[in-house]
């Protein structure tokens, strides 16, 4: 009877099996509502700490602020070098240089002459901000929702709740109060330290909100339209002008981060009620602007989604690119409407096991590759070239690769008396150890090859790299069959020995030479790296301690100037060589400044050139003095080696215009995908398998049975009790 | 009883001021208010200034636990200590660091915590104690021999392995399951599904051992013999008997747990995708969230004294004989 009843089970778990392989996938994450449509899935792995433009600098933020706000201008999706585009504005404004007397130079005098540059933006008309309750008025025309009651907050616990919203035309007094609120002492932007130097009057600005601060009640809000800033002006309804101080060219990339987006007063307002404030409305994370998308739901705990934005005022996709992007089809779609998608949902996931599990099976569309799954995914060549793998290939999917602007290194604190200073001898035990650490190794064991060994701090695709044998550097590699070969150990040894330390010992107390490598890692991966690093140096004989410390602690190191040799890096703000040699900038130390010169080099003559440099066009004649520049860097090796990261990234096949833009942050209008496609290889890749739970059952029935037999014979019976 | 109660309230107070200086004693050996504002800052770009700015913001421009500069009483409330301690004891936890109100986030992240604790918690007692109870029903035979070996085998393995080879299992391979994530309302079952049965099959080992441990005492005892021999059946002698006399040590691992299940589990949380609260204090230390840190682990600690008096409480209504006083 009990075998009967195994059977039983067995085959009716056997015809649910097969109900199940026709039925909709069981593994879908996502609502049924939701299949065959217009959706990118997408994931992040950080919540977002800030959504204000005014604050948020990280690049997991501004996936979403990019797609929400609009800046003046942004860089072309498909043209390199990146180049900037007006994205509100009419047109790009060419700067204004004026002398200490207010009067206009030539853009031919020199650069010591400017005391300020004007830059006039003029925005283009008619473009309306997304539906919002800050704009709300009733019919008398008074703002809705600015002066909320405790009855209207009882009803609302997000901004969906709002039943009335409304919108109002963008105007230059939006970009003017967002330069504002970049001094306003409770945004605590990240650039105002920085934008202060340069935007006349935000220093006067931020003294004169913090005085107002203190009068007002707290919590009470402040219109920073009735604070003026002296280097900021409204020229009317559709432009504005910004006065920097002396000459800055570099400036406009900044005028393409959310940083310089507008924000409506209305919407400051709004989000200043303390009631709102407690139920985490704020503009912090509720943003409101006019781009393509809008944040329709913010949980930052489980789920971020992006809706079209109904009053976005329309964009074309890019008629023109580099050469390629034609064969390519990223001009397929030339001249049409963006943005292509009607709804992004970012989905948290912490770990990456689920993250590539849900790639396989469909329900991501694009994804990275982590080191655990490289060879899942990808396969080197003989010539270091990567492929896919051949279940990779077999779905579909495409592999796209590009190096980013970005550079990490190994550094020397130049303020070290060992491995510091401008003396011959530490110059030479410097080149050294550049020669002996061999990045390529390091690339290929700890980044599975997914990076190119630095030849100087400019990252390929920024003005002043050079390609081929001109761009290498000649005190730590040769030019071998046509490629860049690292010099032999015995060149090291030898430029150790001169440097006084034959054999890895000091020549003159015939002690061994101890070296500090200052770092913050922790788990087996960092070990592994620490043991990698230590044979770098044993090749030279040097001894190499290893002094790990928390975050904080090794930050105090940097800011003191008390650390040895340490790893550290940097990602471009935007693409001129300026943001990447201003690393090695004397004034720019960061021992007692705080400033981005990690290793505190200074050479007079890298300043000189760099304070050349860092204001003029890319001419044959700037080019010029870089490689002036990095020659000097070279030769003094504050950086013993470095390498720019190599961006590895996995598309299905239904994802089209997958083209990586590392500078621009508002992509996601580009995209474009098949749903169609995308929820048949779903239903093909996703049937669902019955018959192992379906034996598992079986075994543990059967396995119960004689314990069923056991009871039923110890229950009918009379058997002595035993003790326990 | 009230009077046994209101001191045990009352001796909470001193508890819970000593976990808070402790917490700030500590979080601050580790972070200073000038690496708080860096972190926060980020990395980019910051200057003195700004450092300065956020800290005058954010309350943390102050001495920590003494004020020499101040007058009085102001000696010690005019401290980061007391500025940031003393909303506590009136569950105002006040914004996070980030300027998000941490209270709403508790409120909206205890919830998906409760939906995977609860029946894990409350299955899983079901199924340990029935396991036991056979185990216990078997001593001495192949099944209590077995049971025990595969009990240890279990509890052996890390709740990691249980977690990835339940997503390999049941999303991958068989996928009858999404891998992570969660829904609102009734559509948060399919996510719950493999995280509580992980849970369940994770805690069986542990479970059946103590709980075997505690009926095969009971069963040794007087009153077993003598139900047995008034011929009840080996079932009620188990569930009638055994079970009601083995609740005290139950209850004395299960009920100190239960205000604690609103804080979550940290890997299965993370791994499945479940927005709760068990990796909120992670990330807060992980983001020197000084706000966040102080505040979850103050409910840590009120949650677990409210365990500990439900305990005490629940034992007089499992046990006539035991009166608080």
């Amino acid at each position: 009877m009990n075998l009967l009843f195994t059977n039983k089970l067995v085959a009716a778990l056997l015809l649910l099996s097969l109900a199940g392989c026709a039925g909709p996938p069981l593994n879908n994450p996502y609502p049924r509502r939701e299949e065959g449509k217009n959706i990118l899935y997408s994931f992040f792995e950080q919540r977002p700490k800030h959504l204000d433009p005014a604050q948020s600098y990280s690049s997991n933020e501004v996936t979403f602020t990019g797609q929400i706000y609009e800046p003046p201008f942004q860089y072309h999706f498909l043209k390199r070098p990146y180049t900037l585009i007006p994205l509100t504005a009419v047109e790009m404004p060419t700067p204004i240089y004026l002398n200490a007397k207010g009067e206009r130079l030539k853009e031919t005098d020199p650069a010591e002459q400017v005391a300020f540059s004007l830059y006039e933006i003029k925005i283009q008309p008619g473009i309306r901000y997304q539906p919002h309750p800050a704009f709300a008025q009733d019919a008398q025309g008074r703002y809705r929702y600015h002066a909320l009651g405790p009855k209207e907050l009882d009803q609302i616990s997000a901004l969906g709740d709002f039943k009335q919203t409304g919108s109002r035309e963008l105007t230059a007094e939006d970009y003017v109060y967002q330069i504002k609120r970049l001094a306003h002492p409770k945004t605590q932007s990240p650039i105002y330290g920085f934008m202060s130097d340069y935007i006349v009057g935000l220093k006067e600005l931020a003294a004169a909100l913090q005085q107002a601060q203190q009068k007002i009640e707290p919590g009470a809000f402040l219109d920073l339209r009735e604070y003026p800033l002296s280097g900021v002006e409204i020229v009317d309804r559709y432009t504005y002008r910004i006065k920097i101080a002396g000459k800055y060219p570099q400036f406009i990339y900044w005028l393409a981060m959310p940083f310089f987006a507008p924000i409506p007063h209305e919407a400051d307002r709004f989000y200043s009620q303390p009631g709102l404030i407690e139920k985490n409305i704020t503009l912090d994370w509720y943003p409101v602007g006019t781009g393509p998308y809008m944040l329709a739901i913010n949980n930052p705990n489980r789920q971020m989604v992006l809706e079209r934005n109904p009053n976005f005022h329309g964009e074309r996709y890019p008629s023109e690119g580099e050469p390629g992007d034609q064969q390519a089809g990223l001009l397929a779609d030339a001249g049409r409407p963006l943005p292509f998608i009607d709804k992004v949902i970012f989905s948290l996931e912490k770990e990456g096991v689920p993250i590539w599990n849900k790639f396989l099976q469909g329900y991501y569309d694009s994804a990275g590759i982590a080191s655990d799954n490289f060879d899942q995914a990808v396969r080197i060549g003989g010539q270091g070239n990567a492929d896919l793998t051949e279940e990779m290939k077999e779905k579909g999917i495409r592999l796209v690769t590009s190096v980013e602007t970005s550079t990490f290194y190994l550094g020397f604190n130049m303020l070290d008396p060992v491995v510091g200073g401008a003396s011959e001898s530490a110059r030479k035990l410097r080149q050294a150890i550049g020669i002996a650490v061999d990045e390529e190794e390091s690339i290929a064991i700890f980044r599975n090859g997914r990076g190119i060994a630095m030849q100087s701090p400019i990252p390929p695709g920024i003005f002043g790299y050079t390609e081929g044998e001109a761009g290498i550097n000649r005190y730590v590699y040769d030019w071998v069959n046509g490629r860049p070969q690292r010099k032999p150990i015995e060149a090291a040894r030898r430029l150790l020995a001169e440097a006084g330390y034959p054999n890895g010992r000091d020549a003159k107390t015939g002690q061994p030479l101890v070296l500090n490598f200052d770092t913050t890692g922790t788990g087996p991966e960092a070990k592994s790296s620490f043991d990698w690093m230590r044979k770098q140096f044993e090749k030279l004989n040097i001894q190499l301690v290893i002094r790990n410390t928390d975050y904080n602690r090794f930050q105090d190191k940097m800011l003191k100037g008390t650390g040895q040799i340490f790893q550290w890096g940097w990602n471009a703000d935007y693409p001129d060589p300026e943001n990447f040699l201003f690393l090695l900038y004397g004034p720019n130390v960061k021992a007692g400044k705080n400033g981005e010169n990690a290793t505190n080099y200074k050479n007079p003559a890298f300043d000189r050139l760099f304070e050349k440099m860092k204001n003029m066009e890319n001419t044959p004649e700037r080019k010029a003095i870089i490689d002036q520049m990095l020659e000097i860097v070279r030769h003094d090796a504050p950086w013993a080696s470095g390498f720019h990261p190599k961006q590895f990234s996995l598309f299905h096949a239904w994802y089209q215009k997958a083209k990586p833009n590392l500078m621009a942050n508002n992509t996601l209008k580009y995209a474009k995908i098949d749903p169609a496609l995308r929820a048949r290889l779903r239903q093909a890749w996703n049937k669902p398998v019955w018959w192992p739970v379906a034996i598992l059952l079986a075994v543990l029935v059967v396995g119960t049975l004689p314990a069923v037999a056991t009871y039923r014979r110890k229950e009918r019976g009379t058997p002595p009790r035993r003790s326990p | 009883m009230i009077g046994y109660l209101i001191r045990r309230i009352l001796y909470a107070v001193p508890i819970l001021i000593g976990v808070n200086l402790l917490t700030f004693v500590l979080f601050f050996v580790v972070n200073t208010p000038d690496n708080m504002a860096r972190m926060h800052l980020g990395m980019k770009r910051v200057n003195q200034e700004a450092i300065d700015k956020w800290k005058a913001e954010h309350g943390y421009d102050r001495p920590l636990l003494f004020n020499p500069a101040a007058e009085g009483s102001g000696k010690f409330t005019k401290t980061i200590f007391f500025d940031k301690s003393v909303k506590l004891f009136v569950f105002d936890f006040g914004p996070a660091d980030d300027g998000r109100e941490i209270g709403v986030d508790i409120q909206q992240r205890m919830w998906p915590s409760l939906a995977i604790a609860i029946p894990a918690l409350v299955v899983g007692l079901l199924i340990n104690i029935t396991a036991a109870m056979l185990v216990a029903f078997f001593r001495a035979t192949y099944i209590d021999f077995w049971g025990v070996i595969l009990a240890v085998a279990m509890m052996s393995i890390s709740s990691l392995f249980y977690i990835i080879g339940g997503q390999f299992v049941f999303s991958k391979m068989l996928r009858l399951v999404p891998i992570s994530g969660y829904g609102d309302g009734l559509s948060a079952l399919k996510f719950v599904i493999l995280p509580v049965l992980i849970g369940l099959v994770a805690g069986i080992g542990g479970g059946l051992r103590w709980y075997r441990t505690i009926f095969l005492e009971e069963i040794g005892k007087e009153y077993v013999r003598t139900a047995r021999a008034k011929g009840l059946s080996e079932l009620r002698v188990l569930f009638g008997h055994v079970l009601r006399n083995a609740l005290i040590p139950i209850l004395t691992g299960v009920v100190v747990v239960i205000p604690l299940l609103f804080l979550g589990s940290l890997l299965t949380e993370s791994f499945f995708g479940i927005p709760g609260l068990g990796s909120y204090t992670i990330d807060a230390i992980n983001s020197q969230d000084f706000a966040i840190v102080r505040a979850m682990v103050f409910l840590g600690s009120v949650l677990y004294i409210i365990g500990l008096i439900l305990t005490d409480i629940s034992y007089t209504l499992v046990d006539p004989r035991v009166r608080l006083s």
